[in-house]
């Protein structure tokens, strides 16, 4: 038992210093590429021989040739599953954030730049089910590996292996990958009925504001990350720069979510409090702005809000 | 038990062709199967294909273990065994139609299509004819295709795709084979004994002889041997291929001499050699033929006492010699250390009106070439008929034969004509082998048939040795000029290749005959022996220098086809409407905005439109167009002519310094 651990931590090691450090994309160079035959193929391999012995025992010329051929064809099997795998491109892909506790979904560019299609890849992490697909020649492909979470912060994806015994099946080819690609986990909200946060008792209870009962109050220059649905096409068709329109909820209160409202609970579970309030907030379409130690959030509403106060939350170090 | 995951396995059309291309694999086999057992290979794969395409239910385990309990004990009911070539194919059959019953998962497909392998290759035992080195080529890509479409966990609805890749890899394959066909060290042969049923369905002489055995071998058209000469064949008069030689006779049949440590007896060449080599179908027994008198031969055989050749171990598989033969010799003409005796010896209650007839003879000449010459005039005076339908000879055969029927086959006329020899104190033995051969215009070379299979006589005179009398060709010199097919009556209806009167069919099947032998010649007959004489003449005779030959030219193949494979040719050029888009974005691109790796067209579009609102109206016009073209089946050859009209008159970066 110890000695499969000691070596499997040696394999390990040995693993991690060929790989290197991670990097954000690469491409399935030769010596990247480990071939081994497959179960299938000593199986084969045990069939060959037996035909072989019969060949010799009957002393049978076509027995021969059969033998002679099928070991030719397993042979260049070994070149094709290898091929099959050589020259791919992969690049990770930014991630999405999730909430803690949901599957981390890590995008991978596979691109084939070859006339030839990549058959029946499959990714899979050291745990977890594989993901198996085809990259037809001169295009590419996203596969998505997904990684549990259990907590905030950056979750790194670990190395994984892309792997393939097309053609024949008789042999395994695979490539162990380290791409350095991280996804933002944020706070498991907070689950079941939480208290309102100080001072949005009313507006809570009051009304809500739907879409269209904003009032545009006026263009500001247009910033990355903007929605693009507040871009002002408008003024772009008079030749204007971009910019990006402004709106205001009326007669709603802004709400602060605080930190140091919060005295009683620890660190997470104020911020998965935190959490689950700026989601009501945001689905409730009323401006909130974000207290943390060190750090305030203006009050404001929308995706990129509240993406931002999340981030922040997903971030926070004590 | 749920049907899902078998209709899951492979679509319906894999599962067709997988079915289809077992059957081309067994059906050859169906000609030396039991018909219980094809019936049952048929139910078993009509079963799994009704439970692929229409849910049908498999048998559970119990059901599977009782059916190959029952299907094992069938095949040993009808064989008594469950060893040996015939019985074992029967077994891989049987085994194939219940694996085909429990093919559930991928990995089953994948051991039904080893087990398919397998039986191309027992197939072998049975014929090794160039139409099977076609089907060796056609099953095999059949079973490859399946085994790549079988491997590709995305599978696609159909086998076919995988056709041609399959194709490929047998093509690529080719020249490994041959490398390894011709260099791979082969073993002589058998590592283990051969089951009886081996010999079964082989022809040939056999090493006695009766009235009656010769004829009925000479029904067969099948080849005995190929000759091809050195120089001009010999005259038809002089074709007499020397098989298995019988001196000892009991009064009904002739066998051979049981006194096999005789040194072979000595001979005089007297001129008139001729040179050839001769391959040899696999008789299963241990003689090798040669025309009279062969004095020179490339393999070791040894020489009995009768000057028969035999080779140490039976002939089982096709073999290829070269001899020198003195048509013009004189062999042992001292009869050293054996007394006559042995060649004179006939049981004295025997053919008693033979020996009156003889004695009559003797009594009145004393000459012996005289005798000799009565004899055979006896044959040519009486009405004998040579016949392939001779009547049968119940009681004492020879004068049954000499008095009653006068109808006979070469066997009849050779025994009788021993006997009488013998009985006029003359040394006489029976000699069988072949008489004749045709010439194959294609290819140039001579084929002996089991029809031409021949007994003659030889007689031993002192002084000048043993001397080979054919009473036969007193009777029926037809039977040297035409053949058998030209000296028998038409009714004894003789092989139809026997006969020697052109016809298309038989152009065609010489034809066909010439082909085979060169695949006989160069590849069947390629063994043990054929190899050491190659290495030899390459100047490869010691067997390291011959693997450091071979892993050389396999690592030189294999590095040429990884070339092949590994080249990496960039993916074909996209279509037109494709590469006006690519130049937009390089226009783009120039002007300062590249498009994003992961950035899609319309993404690409809008952001432009940001980024350069002076162009927002033309940008939007031609990714709107290109996505039409691109992603709807509806766009008309119109819209690409304006697409790329549109993308030429496009200038980004001259554009910007206009506004």
């Amino acid at each position: 038992m110890a000695v499969t651990a000691l070596f499997r931590r040696m394999g390990n090691r040995w693993l991690d210093r060929r790989l290197g450090p991670p990097v954000q994309r690469t491409r399935l160079a030769y010596r990247r590429i480990f071939i081994l035959p497959s179960r299938a193929g000593l199986m084969f391999a045990a069939l060959l021989v037996v035909i072989w012995l019969g060949a010799v025992n009957y002393s049978n010329s076509m027995a021969f040739l059969l033998c002679f051929l099928l070991l030719g064809i397993s042979m260049l099997a070994m070149l094709h599953t290898f091929r099959n795998l050589a020259g791919l491109r992969v690049q990770a892909e930014p991630a999405r954030p999730v909430f803690a506790g949901d599957e981390a979904r890590f995008p991978i560019r596979l691109d084939n730049p070859d006339r030839r299609e990549r058959a029946a890849l499959r990714l899979r992490r050291r745990t977890g089910t594989p993901v198996i697909l085809d990259v037809p020649p001169g295009s590419d492909i996203r596969a998505h590996l997904a990684m549990p979470t259990d907590r905030r912060g950056w979750q790194r994806l670990d190395q994984f292996l892309i792997e393939s015994i097309f053609p024949t099946g008789l042999f395994t080819a695979w490539s162990w990958l380290r791409l350095e690609t991280r996804c933002l986990v944020y706070p498991a909200p907070e689950a079941g009925p939480v208290p309102e946060p100080e001072g949005a008792g009313s507006a809570a209870t009051g009304k809500r504001l739907r879409e269209g009962d904003d009032d545009f109050y006026g263009l500001r220059r247009y910033q990355a990350g903007d929605s693009l649905r507040q871009v002002a096409w408008r003024t772009i068709a008079r030749g204007q720069e971009l910019q990006t329109k402004q709106f205001t909820g009326h007669g709603a209160d802004s709400t602060w979510l605080d930190w140091d409202s919060l005295p009683e609970l620890g660190v997470e579970q104020r911020l998965s409090r935190l959490c689950r309030w700026v989601l009501d907030a945001e689905d409730a379409r009323r401006p909130y702005g974000l207290r943390l130690p060190g750090q305030v959030i203006a009050p404001d509403f929308g995706a990129e809000h509240r993406d931002r106060c999340l981030r922040a939350l997903a971030l926070y170090s004590a | 038990m749920s049907t899902g995951p078998i209709q899951q396995l492979l679509p319906h059309r894999v599962l067709l062709a997988l079915m289809l291309s077992l059957l081309a694999v067994t059906a050859p086999h169906v000609l030396h199967l039991p018909p219980w057992l094809s019936t049952v290979l048929l139910v078993c794969g009509g079963w799994r294909y009704l439970a692929g395409s229409r849910g049908w239910r498999l048998p559970n385990r119990w059901l599977l273990l009782l059916l190959t309990v029952i299907g094992a004990a069938g095949v040993i009911a009808h064989y008594g065994t469950f060893i040996g070539r015939d019985a074992g194919v029967a077994m891989l059959c049987l085994m194939l139609g219940l694996k085909l019953l429990e093919m559930r998962t991928r990995r089953d497909t994948v051991v039904v299509l080893y087990l398919g392998y397998f039986l191309i290759v027992t197939q072998f035992l049975y014929s090794q004819n160039l139409l099977m080195a076609a089907w060796l080529l056609l099953t095999v890509w059949a079973l490859t295709a399946l085994l790549i479409t079988v491997n590709r966990a995305t599978t696609p609805d159909n086998w076919f795709p995988h056709a041609g890749p399959a194709a490929t890899l047998l093509a690529q394959a080719l020249p490994l084979m041959l490398v390894l066909f011709v260099l791979f060290p082969r073993i002589p042969g058998p590592l283990w004994g051969m089951p009886e049923d081996e010999a079964r369905g082989v022809t040939g002489l056999s090493d006695s002889m009766t009235m009656g055995s010769i004829s009925e071998l000479s029904q067969s058209d099948a080849v005995a041997f190929r000759v091809e000469f050195d120089d001009e064949p010999p005259p038809p008069a002089l074709r007499y291929w020397r098989g298995p030689v019988l001196p000892e006779y009991d009064g009904r049949t002739w066998r051979q001499a049981e006194r096999p440590d005789d040194a072979p007896p000595a001979t005089e060449r007297l001129g008139g050699e001729v040179g050839y080599s001769v391959t040899l179908e696999p008789h299963n027994r241990n003689w090798i033929f040669a025309l009279d008198l062969p004095v020179q031969i490339s393999i070791p055989v040894s020489v009995s006492g009768e000057y028969a050749l035999e080779r140490r171990s039976a002939v089982r598989e096709r073999i290829r010699y070269d001899v020198r033969s003195a048509l013009n010799y004189r062999l042992d003409p001292m009869l050293r250390d054996a007394d006559p005796e042995n060649y004179l010896r006939v049981p004295d209650d025997h053919h008693p009106r033979t020996r009156a007839l003889v004695d009559d003879w003797v009594s009145s000449i004393d000459d012996e070439e005289a005798l000799v010459n009565q004899a055979l005039n006896h044959f040519r005076e009486q009405p004998f008929e040579y016949t392939l339908r001779p009547p049968r000879l119940d009681g004492d055969t020879v004068d049954q034969f000499l008095f009653d029927s006068q109808r006979g086959f070469c066997e009849h006329f050779a025994g009788a004509f021993a006997v009488m020899m013998r009985m006029a104190d003359i040394p006489a033995r029976v000699v069988t082998g072949y008489l004749g051969g045709e010439i194959n215009p294609t290819g140039n070379y001579m084929i002996v048939r089991q029809s031409d299979a021949h007994a003659w006589v030889e007689l031993w005179h002192e002084g000048q040795g043993w001397q080979r009398v054919d009473p036969t060709a007193w009777v029926s010199p037809d039977r040297i000029d035409l053949g058998l097919g030209g000296a028998v009556p038409e009714g004894d209806n003789p092989p139809a290749l026997s006969r020697r009167t052109p016809s298309w069919g038989r152009t065609l099947a010489l034809q066909w005959d010439a082909l085979n032998a060169y695949w006989d010649r160069w590849v069947l007959a390629y063994g043990p022996d054929m190899q050491r004489r190659l290495m030899d003449r390459l100047g490869l005779g010691d067997w390291q220098r011959m693997i450091l030959v071979l892993t050389g030219l396999m690592l030189l193949s294999l590095a040429l086809l990884a070339v092949l494979i590994l080249w990496r040719r960039p993916a074909r050029p996209p279509d037109p409407v494709q590469q006006d888009w690519l130049r937009f974005c390089k226009r783009m691109a120039d002007a300062g905005l590249p498009r994003g790796v992961s950035e899609g067209p319309r993404d690409y579009a809008d952001r432009l439109i940001r980024e350069r609102p002076d162009l927002a109206a033309q940008i939007d016009a031609i990714a709107r167009l290109y996505l039409h073209l691109r992603y709807t089946e509806r766009g008309s050859t119109q819209q690409a002519q304006a697409l790329r009209t549109q993308i030429a008159r496009f200038r980004p970066r001259t554009q910007r310094t206009q506004t």
